[in-house]
Parts: structure tokens; sequence; C-alpha cells
């Protein structure tokens, strides 16, 4: 136990060092004209992606809490980003327009046109009081972590402390960010109903920089979130503290029994990956442009877990592999760009068909290779695990089975 | 002879209107009834409709047909018919008149308006028409725009109607009509309370008007027929309240942002405004000052500052004024509608107590699955909602090839249950079986299942809505009275979930089936031991609930529009039902359905405009409730509740 953080954690290194030569090969290639912009913010978005499913496996993997709720913290992130982006942008236009009109603008007036260029398609000319701090980038910023962060607090600390576990916890999570969709789709919940927030690639002040710019600076920032987040998060799980979590994963009650806050683990833990996870949701949006409510509709936080799952819970590099795979992969599929395969009777069009490959995979990745792609590493490197007849390594629902663990 | 023609064209000329005969007066008014219009053709119509000429029904008719015409040469009018030498002429009396050209004939064409005046006209006539349904539809159009002149021709048309319930309709629409055109108040009055508390919408729409009220604004008490006073800042805001003095004229117009910018810009001099100077302008201050200057130097016109509308507006009463003049009949109209408040609110009570009734009864069907899956089991099925949709297309597919609807109907239920039955049996063989010890891997597995079934079906049947269509006997609604009616398809599906719930409870406490499966679900290992095989018993309970799910598909998809997304909708709110009620007990089903169900009504009644934020409220009431109670309504005890 005298070895470095560093040592006793190999995969950090290599994962850092794939990461940094991930990210010049890209610089370079977007420099030379290789990939273009759209494929520059494709895989930005991705690494966002990545860092989503990062803080999905350190609550399902570690700590045994299957979220379905995630996506509505990134999704949240997004929106609180959005609000300044739409904000400052539209405040712009209006400023220019204004100037044309004879006298000076007051302070009234340029507020009035910012209202209603923005509400106007909701019918609505008055800036709700949600709005209130969207002029100011470093408030707004603040929100991004501040209200994912207190949504999760308050929610998490309601769940936790009635006990609510298992595939209970899920449900009720699903149901939480449903209703946060159902309200957001509202066009009088103040964020422009199902219009959502759009626009949100041109930054604010920076006409004259090219989107090939920007995309670059949002992929370097993205790598940057991972590389921190991917950091952050090992230091986190090799210590006593992932312990302490990896063994609520497995039998609650015992640790419970030992004195432990169990309550209070769970409930820094899933505000903590809400905040990651509203971080990559605030990094995400502006690379996408758009965000609207049906960001959060309750498939969006199973496709993280179905990320998770497949690139193997229970290590980070997994998550990050799970999600960067199939994301790519599914944006390859639906993008029309997969050969069709003809069958003689029929022609199977991968934009119709993809989903059915990955439900499919899915089922087959649970019940046959419960390590998902991880697996492969654990194979490579003959790692073996200890023959314990099938047993499960703790009684609870989140635990991990014995095939899945190696720790 | 002559003379006296002259003498009566003399009469006719002085007095047009007072004309006997229908060609009469559209020979007198000749010339407005080539060009008539909505505003001045009133005199003419009515006329003719007062005349009590016979042919006049026959006049009207035609002219609002295009079917009547005027000779060039004489300016004589004539029935006319297009035939392939130009017109057949028909004198008014109904005689045949011979032949004429297309280009020696003006054809009338009334505009929309006139001919909407001239329907109107021909009601009268239509009242009395031997013809009983065109009696009924005479009533109708006077029901639907009810007008001071239909009156008359009413009242005389009820004595002579020989059909009881058209007597009593026209009797109906007389008192109506009474209360609110009848000159004499006592009379109005004595229509009003004839009425009671009477329901209907009719009633309701004709007193509504006679308590329509207009604002206005005073210095002093006004004569009209006052309904209350209003007072500024509590009844209307203060902004309404001088708006409403403006338009009296009784104070001049409040500065608006626009004009004081036009006007500034206007007297934009020397890169300054009244002394301010133009950089200046950019705060809201700084602009009433320049105008203020600008007032001062006469430039611009004066305007009412804050003060000033403030001092007028204590100066003045506001008031709620009805626009009926009477106020015995607005007395006596406001205590009927009142007296009929309180009727209907009690009615829409159990017009909202059905409404729940019958969404509990959806969600109970579509739960009643889940809570033998998930409730008995403990397996997390989240493809239950894509078994629900696919047991809506058997419906739709057996709708193919059986055109009977009821047939089709009784073919699609065990059907749909045969299928979903089967679809459940593989998926709990090939997968679920493998994943007991672990729930949260089933919640997944069953998802990906969900996602590939969900895009399959797309694939199939292609993403627009495919018809279910319902028997005849179960379309339409039983309707008790203008508030309280149920539509029969929910009807039924309140008594299929009565039969399923009946079903279930003989199924697990009255069969062999049903005990295995009781002791199965709480301790396989001793019920396999007594020589139960829990293989078995899960693989048959698993059937089960899926496919229950598939009836309850074809009972959703005949009021839902049938997509591959049907049961998407579903899920989670069953989920939810059973989660709330109690897991593990199908009275905790019924319970948590009737309480979600009766809620969702609940909300969706005090905030009707929006149901996406009822269904918000509702999530988060169920979020709060697992709070106080997380194990549902109905909690299981003792051993079988698990850990």
């Amino acid at each position: 136990m005298t070895r470095s953080f560093i040592l006793r954690t190999p995969s950090l290194l290599i994962f850092l060092i794939c990461l940094a030569l991930f990210t010049i090969a890209v610089t370079l290639a977007a420099h030379y004209g290789l990939i273009s912009t759209s494929f520059v913010k494709t895989l930005g978005k991705t690494l966002c992606l990545c860092l989503a499913a990062l803080a999905m496996d350190l609550i399902w993997g570690y700590a045994g809490i299957l979220s379905l709720g995630h996506m509505a913290f990134f999704a949240l992130g997004g929106y609180m980003i959005g609000m300044w982006l739409m904000y400052a942008r539209t405040e712009e236009i209006v400023i220019t327009s204004l100037a044309n009109s004879g006298l000076p603008a007051t302070p009234e007036e340029i507020q009035q046109g910012i209202a209603s260029q923005i509400f106007g398609v909701v019918g609505a000319s008055d800036l709700p009081a949600i709005w209130s701090f969207a002029h100011s980038l470093p408030l707004q910023l603040a929100l991004v972590v501040a209200l994912p962060g207190l949504l999760a607090l308050i929610f998490g600390w309601l769940a936790f402390r009635s006990r609510v576990t298992g595939v209970y916890l899920s449900i009720l999570t699903q149901a939480m960010t449903l209703a946060l969709a159902l309200y957001l789709f509202q066009n009088d919940s103040g964020l422009r109903g199902n219009n959502g927030l759009s626009g949100l690639q041109n930054l604010p002040g920076l006409d004259a920089v090219s989107q090939d710019s920007i995309s670059l600076w949002f992929f370097w920032a993205s790598a940057a979130a991972l590389a921190l987040a991917y950091l952050t998060l090992s230091w986190i799980v090799s210590g006593k503290f992932g312990s302490v979590i990896r063994a609520i994963r497995d039998d609650e009650a015992r640790v419970r029994f030992l004195g432990y806050s169990v309550e209070g683990y769970k409930l820094f833990v899933f505000t903590l990956t809400a905040v990651i996870v509203a971080l990559a949701g605030a990094l995400y949006y502006p690379q996408a442009g758009i965000i609207n409510p049906a960001e959060l509709a309750p498939i969006a936080s199973i496709y993280l877990a179905v990320w998770v799952a497949i690139g193997g819970r229970g290590r980070l590099y997994g998550a990050v592999i799970g999600a960067a795979v199939v994301s790519l992969l599914s944006s390859w599929f639906t993008g029309g760009r997969a050969p069709s395969i003809p069958l003689g009777f029929a022609t199977i069009n991968w934009v119709d068909w993809w989903q059915v490959l990955l439900g499919a995979a899915f089922v087959c990745v649970t019940l046959f290779a419960p390590k998902g792609i991880g697996g492969l590493f654990d194979h490579f490197t003959g790692l073996h695990t200890p023959d314990r007849k099938g047993a499960p390594l703790g009684p609870d629902q989140g635990s991990l089975q014995e095939k899945e663990a190696i720790e | 002879m002559r003379f006296l023609l002259a003498c009566l064209l003399a009469l006719i000329c002085a007095a047009p209107l007072r004309a006997e005969t229908a060609a009469e007066i559209l020979t007198a008014n000749a010339a407005l009834v080539q060009k008539a219009s909505r505003q001045t053709i009133a005199p003419v119509i009515d006329a003719l409709g007062a005349s009590g000429d016979p042919t006049a029904a026959a006049v009207l008719e035609a002219w609002a047909n295009k079917g009547l015409g005027i000779r060039k040469a004489d300016g004589q009018f004539f029935l006319i018919t297009a035939n392939a030498d130009g017109y057949a002429l028909t004198d008014l009396a109904g005689a045949p008149a011979g032949q004429a050209a297309k280009s020696d004939i003006t054809e009338l064409k009334p505009n929309a308006g006139v001919r909407g005046m001239i329907a109107t006209a021909l009601v009268q006539f239509t009242l009395s028409d031997p013809d009983t349904l065109k009696r009924a539809a005479a009533l109708e159009s006077i029901a639907k725009d009810p007008k001071p002149e239909a009156l008359a021709p009413l009242r005389a048309a009820i004595t002579n109607e020989p059909d009881a319930t058209l007597k009593t309709q026209k009797q109906r629409l007389e008192r109506l009509l009474t209360l609110r055109f009848d000159p004499d108040s006592a009379a109005r009055i004595a229509a009003i309370n004839s009425f009671g508390a009477d329901l209907g919408l009719d009633l309701r729409g004709a007193l509504n008007p006679l308590l329509a009220t207009t604002k206005l604004a005073s210095a002093t008490p006004p004569t009209a027929n006052i309904a209350r006073e209003l007072k500024p800042g509590r009844d209307l805001t203060e902004t309404e309240a001088y708006d409403l003095m403006v338009s009296a004229n009784l104070a001049p117009a409040r500065l608006t942002v626009e004009a004081q910018r036009t006007a500034l810009i206007a007297n934009l001099q020397n890169g300054e405004v009244g002394g301010v100077s133009f950089a200046d302008l950019n705060t809201q201050a700084a602009r009433d000052r320049a105008y203020t200057a600008l007032e001062a130097a006469g430039t611009v016109p004066q305007a009412a500052t804050d003060d000033e509308a403030t001092a007028a507006l204590k100066a003045h009463h506001f008031y709620d004024i009805y626009t009926e003049p009477d106020p015995a009949v607005t007395t006596a109209a406001s205590a009927a509608l009142k007296s009929i408040g309180h009727k209907v609110a009690a009615m829409q009570a159990a017009d909202l107590a059905l409404d729940g009734l019958s969404l509990a009864s959806i969600y109970f069907l579509a739960a009643i699955g889940l809570a033998i899956t998930f409730g008995v089991m403990g397996v997390i099925n989240m493809a239950h909602g894509e078994f629900i949709t696919m047991g809506a297309y058997t419906g739709y597919v057996v709708q193919l090839y059986v055109p009977n609807y009821t047939a089709s109907i009784l073919i699609a239920l065990p059907l749909a249950f045969a299928v979903t039955f089967a679809a459940g049996v593989a998926m709990e063989r090939l997968i679920i079986r493998h994943l007991y010890k672990r729930p949260l891997e089933t919640l997944l597995a069953t998802f990906g299942i969900s996602i590939a079934l969900q895009q399959i079906l797309k694939n199939v049947f292609g993403t627009q809505a495919r018809p279910l269509t319902s028997p005849a006997w179960l379309d339409g609604a039983l309707t008790l009275n203008d508030v309280v009616s149920i539509s029969y398809i929910r009807i039924a599906i309140f008594v299929l979930a009565l039969l399923f719930l009946t079903f279930f409870l003989w199924l697990m406490k009255r069969t062999r089936l049903g005990l295995e499966v009781r002791a199965v679900t709480q301790n396989p290992t001793m019920a396999a031991s007594m020589g139960i095989n829990p293989d078995r018993i899960n693989m048959l309970t698993f059937g089960l609930g899926s496919g229950i799910a598939g009836i309850a598909g074809v009972a959703i998809g005949l009021f839902a529009k049938v997509t591959s997304e049907l049961g998407t909708d579903y899920i989670v709110q069953s989920f939810m039902t059973v989660v709330v009620g109690g897991v593990g007990n199908i009275w905790g089903a019924l319970a948590g359905a009737t309480m979600i169900g009766g809620l969702q009504k609940m909300i969706e009644f005090l905030n009707p405009s929006n149901t996406l934020a009822a269904q918000t409220y509702m999530i988060l009431f169920i979020i709060l409730f697992i709070q106080f109670r997380p194990r549902g309504i109905i909690a299981l005890k003792g051993r079988a509740a698990g850990d």
C-alpha cells in the first residue's frame, strides 16, 4: 500500500495518454482539413457523453444505484448554459437593431426587445423570473452546477431517507426525469416549451471566429474535462471512499451495521455525479446547438445505462469505451452511411434496424458478458476471477455477480 | 282601369313596404332587390315574410337558390330554371310563362349575408310545414341563432303542432325566446322562473347574454342598470381603469414610450432635446426630463403624467353595467343562474368522479399484467408496454381480415392474449430466468427487448397510426344530462377491468395454479421441495401477465391511436400504479389505479388548460407519496414482504 497512486491505478496513465494522443490526432487532422467541422463536433459531443457515462459508472457500477434519471441533470446543465448563450446573443442583436432607431436605447427597451425576441415563439413578451441571472455568465455558470446539484440533493435526500432502493429507485428517478420533461414541454414553463433553446453554437462576442475554431475549442474543453473527471474519479474510487461505496453496493445492511452513514455516502455520490453530468451537458449543448425537452425523455437516461453496461460497469475506462463505441456506432448506423444488407426477400436498412441490433446486443451483453467490453482487457491481461461457484458478491440488488468482480 | 292601376302604383311607391303580394313587393323594391346587401335588404325580406302571400315562401326560396330573375325588357320578376336555350320562366304565382334567352334575363345572385337573412325569414313558413323533419330543422335553426323576429311566428306555430315532442320543443324554445326578447318584463321574469334550476345548455346560453356587462367610467353615478362598482387596484388594474377613462374621453391619453420617442426624435436639434444631450437619452428618467422641457416650451402636446393620472382616477367611479336595461330581469336571471350553478357544480363533481373512474380502469387494465410480473414475481418487465402495443396491433391485423367489427373484437381479445402469452413465455424462458437474482439486470435486459420490439413493430406497421375501430354499439355516449355523460367504450373498459379483477382473484384464490403461484412467490425452495415445479410456475405466471397486457392493448387501442409508441405512454404510469398501490397485491394495484386516475382528473379539472402540468404534478405527488408510504398504499406484511 505504499505504492504511489499512479502505480496503483495503471489504467489511469494509459487512459490519459490515449486521450492526449487522440486529442492531438484530431487537432492535427482538423488543422489539415482531413476531418470536417461537423465530425469534430460529433467527437467533442462524444467526449461529453463519455464524461456523463463516467459519472453513471460511479453511481451504478461502484455504488450500485441504477439511476435512470441522470440525463435530466445533463439537460438541465445544457439549459443553464443555453440560457446565457441565448440571452447574450439576442442582446447583441437587439442592441444592433435599436442602434438604428434614432435614440440611444434605454435598459428597459433592451430588456423588452430581448424578451420579445426570445419568447415571441411561445406568445409571451416578458422575461420569466428564472431568466433573472441569464445576463451574467458567472452567475449562470454557477447555476450549471448549483441547480442540478440542488435538485439531486433534494431528490436524493427524499429518496434515500425513506430507504427507496433497487428497482424502486430506478423507477422513481425515471419518474423524476419524465416529470421534468413534461414540465418543460409546457409553453409557460419559461424555457420556450417544446421549441427549446436554439442557436447555441454561436458564441456571443465571437462572430469573427469561425465555427472550425470554436468546435476545436469545445473539443479541447471536453477532452480536458474528461481527463480531469477521470483523474478525480479514479482517485475517489481508489481510496477508502471507494471501498465504502463498493461495500454499499454489495451489502448495504452490513455497511450500515458497521457504523457508516450509508445514506450520506449515497447522497454524496448521487449529487456529485449529477454535477459532473450537468457539466458534461453544459459542454455538450453548445456543440449540439439546440436543446429541447425531448432530451430529458426517460429513454435518454436508459441509454446512458446501456453504454455503461456494454462498456463494462465497475471500471471507469469501461464506461468511457462503452459510451464512445455505442454512440459513435449509433450515429454511423442512423446517419445512413452503413451499407444496407440485401437478404433476397427483404433488405436490412440499418437506419430502421439499428435499434433492433442495439437491443439484441444489449440483451446478449447482459446475459453472456456482464463485464462488457472491459472484460476483454481482463482476458488479455490474464486476469481471472476466483471460483465462487456462481455466488454473488453480496445480497443486494445492485451487487456485482461473481463473473463481474475483479477487484 | 288605368287610373286605378296608377293609383295603386302611387300607393305602392309612397309606402312600398305595405304591398300585398310577393310580386308587388319585389317590383316595388326592384332596385333594392337587384343590388341586395345585408345592410339594406332587411325591410324587403321582412315585408315578404309578413305579406301573408302563399307564394312568398316559394319566391324567397327561389331567390336564395339563384332561381329568381328579372326580365330586362319590362322589369318583371320570374322564377327561372336554366335549360339548353336559356331560362324556362314561371311567374310568381306558379304558372308557366314561356321561355327566354339568357341575355334577356338578369339572374339575381344574393350574397351569403343576404341568403342567411332569407333563410331566417323562411323559418316561419317551415315552422308550420307539413313535413315533421322540416319543422324540426326550422326549430333547430331558430335555437342556433335566436332573433326577436322569430318569437311571433313561433308562438303562432305552437297551437297547431300535431307532434307532441315537437310541441314541447317549441314551447321550450318559445320560453327561451320570451325571456330574452319579450317587450314585457313581467313575462320575461315569469319565463326565467318557469325553468327553475334546469341544466340545459340552451337555457344557460339564453341567460348569460342577459347578464353581459360593460365597464364604464363616470364622474357621477350613471342611471343605467349597474351590476357593481369597481375599485381600481382591486377589481381592475389602474392602467385598465385609466384606459377606460381615456376611451370615454374623460382624460387625456397617457404618454406611451413609443409616442415619447417619436416626439423626442422629431425635436432633436443640435444634438440635444429640451436641454438634454442626445447621448444622455439612454435612460427613461432623462427622456422624461427632456419631454417635460418640451411640454413647457409648448412644442409637444400635454400628456398625462403619473400624478395627473392618479388624481383623475380618484375623481371618477367605475362600474360594471348590464347591457340589459331592466334590473328586475337581471336580478331574476342572476338568481336563476346561481341556482343552476350549484346544481351544475354537483353534476360536474359526479362527472369528474366518472371520468376518474374510467381513467382508473384504464390504468388498472394496463397495470394488472405488471402487477403480476412485477408484483408477484418481482421481475421488472420494461417490455410490458410493447406487449400492450402488440395486443393493439393484433386487433388491427384481425380487423384487416374480419370486416365485422363485433366479431373481430371478439376474435382479437383471445388472439391478443395468445400472441402476448407466447411472447411472454418465450422471453421468460430465453432471458429472464437467467436473471432472477439480478433485478436491475432484468430491468436493462427487458429494456433491450423493449427497444428492439418497438423498432420491429415500427418497421412492420409503419410510423403512422393504424385504426382499431370499435363496433357500432360501442359508439356514442350514455348521456344523463348536459353535464354528465360517459362514452360506452369507457363503460366497456370499466366492465373489462372488473372482469379481470374477478378473474385474477378467482385464479389466485380458487385454483391449483394460483395456490402454486403463491407458494413459489413466498418461498421457491420450499415450494420446490413440496413437488411444485418453480420453473413451470414462473413461466406460466409471466405468460399470464404478458397475456393480460395484450388484452389491455386491444381495449386501449379502441380509444387511443395505435402506433408503435402506444405502450410507452402507459409504461411509466403502470409502474407508478403498481408502486403506489403496493407491490405484490392485486388490491394494491386497484387502489393505486383509483388514486392515480382520480387524482389526475382532479388536477386536470383544477387546471383544465394544461394536461402536461397535470401529469407533472401527478408524478411529483407520487414521488412525495413514496416518502410517506414507501411500500405503497397496501403493503404486504410479514415474510411475504421479503427482505
